[in-house]
């Protein structure tokens, strides 16, 4: 139950996917039969995605090696376009750590940033982005949909005030595309990143939308692949993959949507019923489906994810970019959790082969660990005291977030 | 990130768990901000830890790290108790992870703040004090592994100096 990490390839685009090891093996760029055996390959999966995101042309399609470069193309490759209009870049503070180290990196190169804040369940407020925007700005960058708490953003709406503004906006839509509807027309992005390994794709594909008329500077300098925009030669099998991925994906989605809508409300509902002190993160209603984040309270993440591991569950605690890194996630610092606290994450992405019954055995064997590891902890005990005067029996505990005005 | 065999041994299985009524030293060390605290309780019989026991809120290293210190611990003379290592540990363990190392290694600081604790309640001499290792905090100020690229940094300093991390 960690899909949001990686999802498992679907045995159908593997099989697509393998004459373009053998003998579809030629360069796109050649010009002879083989190369252009997979030139058409490449023409093929541009429109499947372009499908997906509803783009109007297959030629707004630019593919790259994984979101995180789609994301880092994104920013520096419209700071580079643009400086000349304005060096002022506006993000939420929830993005990925591509989108938050990418803007670390202009900023040394002079630019300026803004982060937005969220509010509890991780949201970013549109006004907030209205007024952030000078006449500087040139660039507005906020997800589509949080890996770590689900929380979707309300792009469509912001993306009426960039527009209105004439200021570009990038959604990554890495944790999105291909799990829920995206439609960059209505939700008005002017680039979009999205990821093949989030809907049952490879490894080593993924795109950047680049709506017609944008302009942005490559990453990568050198020939004149993907119209210029990233040079080098193409992942073929990997890309064809993602078409074909991409194609499913959007014939499933409504099944999709609909399975893991189900699995989601019994794990979550089973959890916050049977083990008591626990908080549900993300906003109730605008999320991800798939995506079940919870903080289990007086007791440490990775302690649970052992214990789970050896009964053969595997999950997240915050997100799997950063868990080697041993740090509170910046998201749920973002949203005013308090640090302590955070450390007791539990994360959970649902896949569509995942069953009711996995779900139930999650249920039954999760309690018992929590409670032996909070047995075990110096805090539930000094915790079990105070509750016992102060708050009726079953309470959530206390509001982990700081007041906010 | 792999444990070895006995770390999981000691996080799934582990020893001295729970805490001593009336004990002659009590002792903690961390805080949950930084994900990991230890709680050691002692009993003291004729200069001997006669029994050991703890409480551990962290990660499946911190788990096992305090459950073996609590082992090695048990029967020792304080002297000899307070002379066990957070190295020491590691080694029983059979090491652990570069990024634990020092983060999640704490078990002998908590065992010597217990230590601490019993000589101040005895009202023990100053000669006592003496033997007993530096301030554990000073000595885990010295260095640090940077999580990202798992070289050695000085405890303290803002960012990495390999790949430029912040710490």
């Amino acid at each position: 139950m960690d899909h949001v990490a990686a999802a498992p390839l679907l045995p159908e685009v593997l099989e697509a996917m393998m004459p373009y090891f053998r003998e579809h093996f030629g360069n796109p760029s050649s010009m002879h039969g083989v190369g252009e055996k997979a030139e058409e390959a490449l023409t093929q999966a541009r429109s499947q995605v372009a499908e997906l995101i509803h783009a109007r042309s297959p030629g707004e399609i630019v593919f790259t090696s994984c979101g995180t470069e789609s994301n880092n193309f994104a920013l520096k490759g419209v700071a580079l376009a643009y400086q000349n209009k304005g060096r002022h870049i506006v993000v939420s503070s929830v993005e990925h750590f591509s989108i938050m180290h990418a803007v670390k990196t202009l900023e040394k190169m002079g630019f300026q940033v803004t982060h937005l804040p969220v509010d509890g369940t991780g949201r970013v407020d549109p006004d907030e982005v209205d007024r952030a925007i000078t006449p500087q700005t040139i660039l507005v960058s906020v997800m589509h949909g949080n890996n770590e708490v689900g929380t979707l953003q309300p792009i469509a709406e912001i993306g009426r005030i960039t527009r209105a503004k004439g200021v570009l906006l990038h959604t990554d839509a890495v944790a999105t595309a291909g799990v829920i509807p995206v439609d960059v027309e209505a939700l008005q992005a002017d680039l979009l990143s999205l990821s093949a390994n989030a809907f049952y794709g490879p490894k080593g594909a993924a795109a950047l939308y680049v709506r017609k008329g944008v302009r942005i500077h490559p990453l990568l300098d050198g020939g004149i692949q993907e119209n210029g925009r990233r040079a080098g030669t193409e992942n073929v099998p990997a890309i064809v993959g993602m078409g074909v991925a991409a194609e499913i994906a959007l014939r499933e989605m409504d099944n999709r949507i609909a399975w893991a809508r189900k699995l989601q409300k019994r794990l979550q509902e089973g959890i916050l019923e049977r083990i008591p002190h626990v908080v549900p993160l993300g906003h109730p209603v605008e999320r991800l489906p798939q995506i079940v984040s919870v903080l289990v309270e007086y007791v440490e993440g990775e302690s649970m994810l052992l214990f789970l591991d050896m009964e053969n569950i595997q999950i997240a605690s915050g997100s799997a970019c950063i868990s080697r890194s041993l740090k509170v996630s910046h998201v749920m610092l973002a949203m005013g959790i308090d640090a302590a606290l955070a450390q007791g994450s539990l994360l959970f992405s649902l896949g569509k082969d995942n069953t009711e019954e996995q779900v139930d055995r999650v249920l039954e064997v999760l309690p018992p660990i929590v409670q032996r590891l909070r047995d075990m902890s110096p805090l539930y005990k000094k915790a079990a005291r105070t509750f016992r005067s102060s708050s009726d029996a079953g309470s959530a505990g206390p509001d982990p977030r700081r007041n906010r005005s | 990130m792999k444990y070895s065999a006995k770390v999981m041994d000691h996080f799934s299985n582990p020893r001295n768990v729970g805490t001593i009524e009336n004990a002659d030293g009590v002792g903690e060390v961390g805080n949950p901000a930084c994900g990991d605290i230890m709680r050691f309780y002692i009993s003291v019989r004729d200069g001997r830890i006669e029994d050991v026991k703890f409480q551990t809120f962290g990660c499946g290293a911190a788990i096992a790290v305090s459950s073996m210190i609590s082992e090695m611990a048990r029967g020792k003379t304080l002297e000899e108790a307070s002379r066990i290592s957070n190295r020491d540990v590691a080694d029983a363990l059979d090491g652990l992870p570069a990024n634990k190392l020092h983060c999640s290694n704490l078990g002998a600081d908590a065992l010597q703040a217990a230590i601490r604790d019993y000589y101040a309640r005895n009202g023990d001499s100053a000669k006592r004090r003496a033997q007993m290792p530096p301030v554990p905090e000073k000595r885990r100020q010295e260095s640090c592994k940077c999580p990202y690229c798992d070289i050695e940094v000085p405890r303290g300093a803002p960012f990495c100096k390999k790949c430029g991390a912040k710490i």
